[in-house]
């Protein structure tokens, strides 16, 4: 009777590995190729803005370099109908789930030819591959992916949403209101939040209250997951059964892929080598340069030959040039066009 | 069904009820959903299956994020806000989201056909600064968005069926005022979008008006017209889409107008059709254009003062026989 109850509560780690091996025996050559190709692509596609942007042309970039694993082999899980929802880090995402080098460049630099109609510009999105818009206010779209999954839910298919997020954005407090929801439904979303340690220049230690994101699920219910995320058939293999997970019905998972990014945080940053960050430290992450990494892998596991890497990334750059030059000839929208879409069914004048 | 009386509330329930029946794919989402505050959804469990009632947290833009998402995805959700004043914190996901995303795709397959009722808008709980607030103007300014401010039953019941068949983010504003307010449906089929009703014609002078101010305005038109003013009464019913028309064709008769309205003077919804009366009517006016509006305060609690800071009959009154 007077043996009051205090409960505290603490985190509780559990590490477990996993052989590579075991992971590339368990893929196919495909789709083990597809993850390497469109990691390099997305890395031609960053050259290839690169070139736009010294040509004057004005475009919101965040380089993708660095980060290419997470996106492109999460969404190497997915079928056509899945959905995902993206945020401003790079373009993996676009390239992964299949958005073409023309329609992306384009859009960049707003011509009428870009997959929104050049009005979206870096707000990309296609409704043909289910990428469901990249609002510009960070954390916006994560109660929207929360929405297509509760949807995906009502009408009972097995589709899925990925919704990917960083550190930054993490703070955010629609990010507690939507695993919140979720959770609660036990809708099907998967989120990824790429860490990569900064918000723009401030460390994360500065902004933010853990270091590690994925605890933040445990306050929803949840269970979070941490990986590295620039080893590719680790994202593969970890996001591919949360994702499964989700089109069985359990619910929404999130987990937490540890990267970094090489150049600034948009072209407009200057000091991101030797400034907020040091020399050392961007060097010491560009040697776990995603790319080299699967690269040596797949030699290394016999899947591929030095040749066909090498065809791969020769097919990016020609793919990238026809690109810059389809955008740099393409027509801007006309007038009239700034106007419409602003209402479906619209009538003039509303 | 012509002359059964039904409740404000109980109109807009019937509305959303018959829609549900209609489409399976409209789901209702809102805090204690089925209980409801004001009696619009109470018991809308025992005629819907819980997969198509979603309770809500206190997650405003969170669970309108969720709304616009759910929408663009082949659901048509009816979202009940609780109170107005909520609106402050999902302005992102109503104005920068909802209402800007079909545009930011690039149009097409993209479209938000979703519902956010605004109720409990204005005063009549006394509850005070964050609970009587009227919000219409706050959203009237972005492109992409529908404002529907009914002031009867029979437009709430007409114009909800409107905006729940509309493919595009409508705010549907209800009053507490007006929940209990007894009218009768003209009919069952749904009431266009901007399209203003004359509901007492005038020579003298036009008042344009909506929501909780409509009925105080058309109350006092009748008095003036026991004196021998003929007031023409315009009430909006959809502030967005707006009927132009119907305001400056009012002003080209009467050369003079007043505009309504409960909601705070600076910023108003009224100082957006004075502009347009001056832009496109300034040659049929005889006077000045004047705004009878809420004052530029905080709302007060308790509702022997905040009844204090909305215009009344008498303040319409006053106006209009200042400009004759
Ligand atoms: C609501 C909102 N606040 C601030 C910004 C400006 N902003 C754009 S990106 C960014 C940092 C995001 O950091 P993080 O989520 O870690 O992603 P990263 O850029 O590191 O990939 C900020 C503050 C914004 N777009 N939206």
């Amino acid at each position: 009777m007077n043996n009051l109850t205090i409960k505290k509560i603490t985190k509780q780690e559990n590490c477990t590995t996993v052989d590579k091996a075991t992971i590339v025996a368990s893929m196919d050559k495909k789709t083990m190729m597809t993850i390497y190709r469109d990691m390099i692509r997305t890395r031609e596609l960053d050259n290839g803005i690169e070139e736009l942007l010294k040509r004057g042309e004005s475009i919101t970039q965040h380089s993708t370099r660095g980060q290419e694993a997470t996106p492109i082999a999460t969404i190497a899980n997915l079928r056509k109908n899945d959905y995902v929802m993206p945020y401003h880090r790079g373009w993996g995402w676009a390239i992964g789930k299949g958005m073409n080098f023309k329609e992306i460049m384009a859009e960049l630099i707003n011509k009428k030819t870009g997959s929104n109609r050049g009005r979206g510009g870096p707000q990309l999105a296609s409704w043909e591959n289910r990428i469901m818009g990249r609002p510009g206010i960070q954390g916006a779209h994560l109660s929207i992916a929360v929405g297509i999954a509760l949807s995906i839910k009502y009408r009972k298919t097995d589709e899925v949403v990925v919704c990917f997020f960083g550190n930054g954005s993490s703070n955010s407090g629609n990010l507690h209101e939507s695993l919140n929801m979720a959770s609660t439904w036990k809708v099907p979303v998967v989120f990824i939040v790429e860490n990569n340690l900064y918000e723009i220049y401030e460390p994360i230690t500065d902004t933010t209250s853990v270091s590690d994101i994925a605890d933040r699920a445990l306050g929803h219910g949840l269970e979070g997951t941490i990986i590295d995320g620039n080893d590719a058939f680790l994202v593969y293999k970890v996001v591919g059964e949360a994702i499964e997970k989700a089109r069985r019905g359990e619910g929404p998972s999130l987990i937490e892929t540890k990267t970094y990014r090489w150049m600034g945080h948009s072209s407009n940053d200057q000091r991101y080598y030797g400034g907020y960050r040091s020399k050392e430290e961007v060097d010491a992450w560009k040697e776990k340069c995603p790319i080299s990494l699967m690269e040596k892998d797949l030699i290394a596991f016999g899947v591929a030959t030095q040749a066909e890497l090498d065809e791969i990334q020769k097919a990016a750059v020609e793919e990238k040039q026809a690109a810059v030059q389809f955008a740099i000839d393409s027509p801007y929208p006309e007038y009239e066009d700034l106007l419409t879409d602003n209402y479906a069914d619209e009538k003039e004048g509303l | 069904m012509a002359d059964e009386k039904i409740t404000y509330a109980k109109a807009i329930r019937q509305a959303i009820v018959e829609e549900m029946h209609r489409d399976e794919n409209i789901i209702v989402m809102g805090q204690d959903i089925r209980q409801s505050v004001w009696g619009v959804t109470t018991g809308i469990d025992n005629d819907f299956d819980m997969s198509r009632i979603y309770p809500l947290p206190i997650s405003e833009n969170g669970f309108c994020g969720v709304a616009t998402g759910a929408a663009m995805t082949g659901l048509r959700p009816v979202v009940e806000f609780m109170y107005g004043d909520f609106l402050l914190l999902a302005m992102d996901a109503i104005c920068n989201q909802a209402a800007k995303y079909r545009y930011m795709c690039g149009g097409g397959e993209f479209k938000i056909p979703v519902v956010f009722r605004v109720s409990g808008t204005g005063i009549g709980s006394g509850s005070g600064q964050h609970h009587a607030q009227y919000p219409e103007s706050w959203v009237m300014h972005f492109p992409g968005l529908k404002i529907v401010t009914p002031s009867t039953a029979n437009d709430a019941y007409g114009l909800m069926k409107t905006a729940i068949r509309d493919n595009n983010p409508v705010l549907f504003f209800e009053y507490k005022q007006l929940f209990g307010k007894f009218g009768t449906l003209e009919s069952t089929e749904p009431i266009p979008f901007g399209k203003a009703k004359i509901t007492k014609e005038g020579s003298d002078v036009t008042i344009v008006t909506y929501g909780t101010a409509a009925p105080k305005s058309l109350a006092a038109a009748q008095k003036l017209e026991t004196e021998g003013i003929h007031a023409e009464v315009i009430d909006l019913r959809t502030i967005k889409p707006l009927d132009k028309e119907c305001i400056l064709k009012s002003v080209e008769k009467t050369n003079k107008l007043i505009i309504v309205e409960d909601s705070i003077k600076t910023g108003g919804v009224g100082a957006e059709i004075a502009a347009i009366a001056a832009e496109e009517a300034v040659g049929y006016l005889d006077g000045a254009i004047l705004r009878v509006a809420g004052k530029d305060t905080s709302m007060p609690a308790g509702k022997m003062l905040e009844i204090q800071v909305v215009p009344s009959e008498n303040d319409i009154i006053k106006a209009v026989k200042s400009l004759l």
